[in-house]
């Protein structure tokens, strides 16, 4: 009687369809906590802890931990020690009653290495033969790096001249290769490109007869460092990417710090197998390969999801392909890759290697992985849902309002580019949305059709022809897997799986709000809810 | 069970003219040898209770009936003598000639001046000052101008059930049919918002065959100059709204208009 009334009154719907949303919105949130509270403060400056040991030792690097020591029951400390070049290890658990005293060393040093990681240490000495400044003996490191960074900068110049060079060295080679391959290797042509062949050569070792000698000059200035317990370490200026005194620096300091990893992080290219530096280049690939996508799909998947729903003779044949379509978003994506791998890559861009790109071969140029079949691929995944938004879109459009249209003597194409179409824009926008985030998030099936843990180039730059869509390209999901799970040094590049992650999200989140946007504007134009 | 055509069915100079019109929905049949002339310049009404095929056959007309599939017509339907269920005629050029308004309105999502405009701009006219002219006289025929003429731009949405439906007729005034049909234009309506589409109607017959299917007889009554009743897809009886509602010849329509049928 109690539980019927009880029952009537609907509150049990009521928390059971709300208890549904809380789980999904706790889950959500958990998960953007997790990232959020490890990526967020991952480029904050941390202090430098050194550790006094019972047996006189010193220990000295961020302590990142504490917890219980499984073995022996008590205590123990994790400090991220750095100095790979010299212990082998970044990261060394200390025991907590082995500790005599824990202390902040103010001159205590962090440097950011091109490669072996952070050192942590004091400075001993300046060796700056190359630099006649003034103030020489009272120098400062960070000053002292300063003063070799146009050196340095005008090394990476040389280098990027010879790169550049190596690329048109390539070029005439391949021109040569193909009128060898068409028999014509004795023409003046020929002749004409071996000669500039040759030129490219000269100029070729004369630029690395210079690079050596400028980085002779570069490698000359160094910083001699000692670790907590003497060790001596020189360290070439040119080497430290960044240096600063974490237990030392005012609040403001460590904000630019921040700062300025933050920029780094967006604009530079990664180091050190990628547990470093920046992350320009899967950024980029990520967003290219979205929008390369969206134009390869977008388009087909609209006009497919029109003669579905506006020129398909309703019958069994048609509910069947609509059957068909829905079911294609339910194959699990690893299967669009290898798909995309047998069939764009291997089949089609294995065609076009044979009729257009033969002098390279056995090289392949469009036979292999690029961002144009990890486009084509993805484009392929997320087309079903793009029909059915379209279908579903004009479908829910009042039947008065096509007649209002061909009663005024509109034609069917005229009715559906001037009415329908406009107004099925925001449900069709909703199902681009859809699509975008879903490819934004797929990893699985670029794998095998393209991304690559470190590209030499980007997909897109200013050597002719600019556009590279055989490129193979880097890509932030594939990132966090690869530095999350493949990288030789786990713990090291844990930071930076939580970092990829944030920006991933964050760059799902800014291109779907950006769609979303135009889809709220698009739905009040179009708006006929009171008819 | 067949009646016989009443002599007035056929009146003189028809500009519309039916003969034998049969219409079937797959096998089921809506309209059942409808024969009979409509006048130019002229209010008809179709009466008849709900589904006896008065839309049907209006749709017939413009040829609405080929968007529906499993549709078959049979028999003749002329428009000044030129058959238009001909296949080389161009469905086109006869629904610039016959217009038509709906029972529910159907602004389109666009603003005021672009949805009197629509058919223009469909049949390719793109000077301004033609489709301004175009939209101020339509909408002054549609007695809609002096409510809307400063916010022509803005979407029609904004406007009342009334306003969309003398919106409605103004798009298929612009045009310039010879025709226009309506399918209970005012069923939908407040009275207030009748009374006015009802003085248009009244006002637009000088130039325009009407041909409006209602449901209200006092309506029909009103503003009809001949009258058609329909029942179960038959033509019962046609002739001059002041003698059908008068001196109907038959007891059917007698008894549908004195409300003891229907």
């Amino acid at each position: 009687m109690l539980t019927k009334k009880f029952l009537r009154q609907g509150e049990p719907y009521v928390w059971a369809t709300s208890l549904a949303l809380s789980m999904i919105l706790f889950i959500v949130f958990l998960l953007m906590y997790v990232v959020l509270a490890n990526g967020i403060l991952v480029f904050w400056p941390k202090e430098v802890s050194q550790a006094i040991m019972t047996d006189g030792s010193l220990v000295l690097g961020e302590k990142i931990r504490q917890e219980k020591d499984p073995a022996t029951g008590g205590q123990r400390f994790q400090f991220k020690v750095g100095n790979r070049d010299l212990y082998g290890l970044d990261f060394k658990w200390v025991d907590a009653q082995k500790v005599k005293t824990l202390s902040r060393p103010e001159a205590a040093f962090v440097l950011e290495r091109q490669e072996h990681g952070n050192f942590y240490g004091f400075l001993q000495e300046l060796k700056t033969p190359g630099l006649h400044s003034p103030a020489e003996m009272g120098m400062t490191l960070q000053a002292a790096r300063d003063i070799i960074e146009p050196q340095r900068a005008e090394v990476s110049k040389i280098e990027k001249k010879i790169a550049t060079l190596n690329h048109k060295v390539e070029q005439s080679n391949n021109r040569l290769a193909r009128l060898l391959y068409k028999k014509e290797g004795a023409s003046p042509a020929a002749a004409a490109v071996r000669a500039e062949i040759e030129e490219l050569k000269t100029e070729f070792d004369r630029l690395v007869e210079i690079l050596n000698s400028k980085r002779a000059i570069v490698a000359a200035n160094v910083a001699v460092m000692v670790d907590a317990n003497g060790r001596e370490k020189i360290i070439a200026l040119a080497d430290i990417v960044r240096c600063y005194q974490p237990n030392d620096m005012s609040w403001l300091e460590k904000c630019s710090y921040y700062m300025s990893r933050i920029k780094e992080l967006l604009i530079a290219e990664p180091r050190e197998s990628n547990t470093e530096g920046g992350l320009f280049p899967a950024i980029f690939g990520t967003i290219m390969l979205v929008f390369m996508m969206s134009i390869l799909s977008f388009p087909v998947g609209v006009l497919a999801g029109i003669y579905l729903r506006e020129y398909a003779k309703e019958g069994y044949l048609v509910k069947t392909v609509r059957i068909a379509v829905n079911n294609l978003a339910g194959i699990p994506s690893i299967v669009y890759g290898i798909f995309g791998l047998g069939f764009f890559v291997y089949g089609v861009g294995g065609q076009i290697d044979q009729l257009f790109f033969a002098e390279k071969l056995p090289t392949p140029t469009f036979g292999t992985g690029g961002i144009l079949w990890a486009s084509m691929t993805l484009g392929l995944l997320t087309v079903p849902v793009v029909i059915v938004a379209t279908e579903e879109a004009l479908g829910s459009i009042p039947p008065g309002i096509r007649e209002g249209s061909q009663a005024l003597a509109a034609t069917k194409f005229q009715t559906l580019t001037r009415i329908l179409l406009p107004m099925a824009s925001p449900g069709i926008l909703t199902g681009f949305i859809l699509a975008m985030a879903r490819a934004a998030g797929e990893v699985a099936p670029l794998m095998i059709t393209g991304v690559v843990k470190l590209a030499p180039a980007l997909p897109l730059d200013t050597i002719f022809p600019y556009l590279h869509l055989d490129r193979k390209f880097m890509h932030l999901g594939f990132h966090i897997y690869d530095i999350g799970f493949q990288s030789p040094n786990v713990e090291a590049a844990k930071p930076m799986v939580y970092v990829t992650t944030l920006l991933l999200i964050l760059i799902v989140i800014i291109m779907t709000s950006t769609a979303i946007y135009l889809r709220n504007r698009m739905r009040e134009r179009f708006s006929v809810a009171d008819l | 069970m067949s009646h016989p055509v009443n002599p007035i069915m056929s009146a003189e100079n028809p500009q519309v003219a039916v003969e034998h019109l049969n219409l079937f929905y797959g096998t089921a049949q809506a309209l059942i040898d409808v024969s009979f002339g409509i006048p130019k310049s002229q209010v008809t009404a179709l009466i008849g209770p709900s589904g006896c095929g008065k839309s049907t056959f209006l749709r017939c007309i413009n040829r609405m009936n080929d968007l529906v599939e499993g549709l078959r017509v049979e028999g003749l339907i002329t428009i000044d003598g030129e058959n238009i269920n001909d296949p080389a005629l161009d469905v086109i050029e006869l629904r610039r000639k016959v217009g038509m308004v709906f029972q529910k309105w159907n602004p389109f999502p666009k603003s005021i001046y672009e949805n009197v405009v629509y058919g223009l701009r469909i049949a390719g006219i793109k000077e301004r000052s033609v489709l301004d002219q175009a939209a101020e006289q339509s909408l002054k025929r549609a007695a809609l101008w002096d409510e809307v003429k400063d916010r022509l731009q803005q979407s029609a949405m904004g406007l009342s059930g009334g306003q969309m439906q003398r919106l409605c007729i103004a798009r298929a005034v612009a045009v310039h049919p010879e025709i226009i049909l309506m399918d209970e234009p005012c069923s939908a309506l407040d009275p207030r918002s009748t009374a006015r589409i009802e003085q248009l109607i009244r006002e637009l017959r000088d130039e325009y065959t009407i041909i409006i299917v209602t449901h209200n007889m006092q309506q029909a009554a009103r503003i009809s100059d001949y009258t058609a009743y329909m029942y179960l897809g038959e033509l019962i009886e046609y002739g001059p709204t002041q003698k059908l509602f008068t001196v109907p010849e038959r007891q059917e329509t007698e008894e549908y208009i004195t409300g003891r049928f229907g």
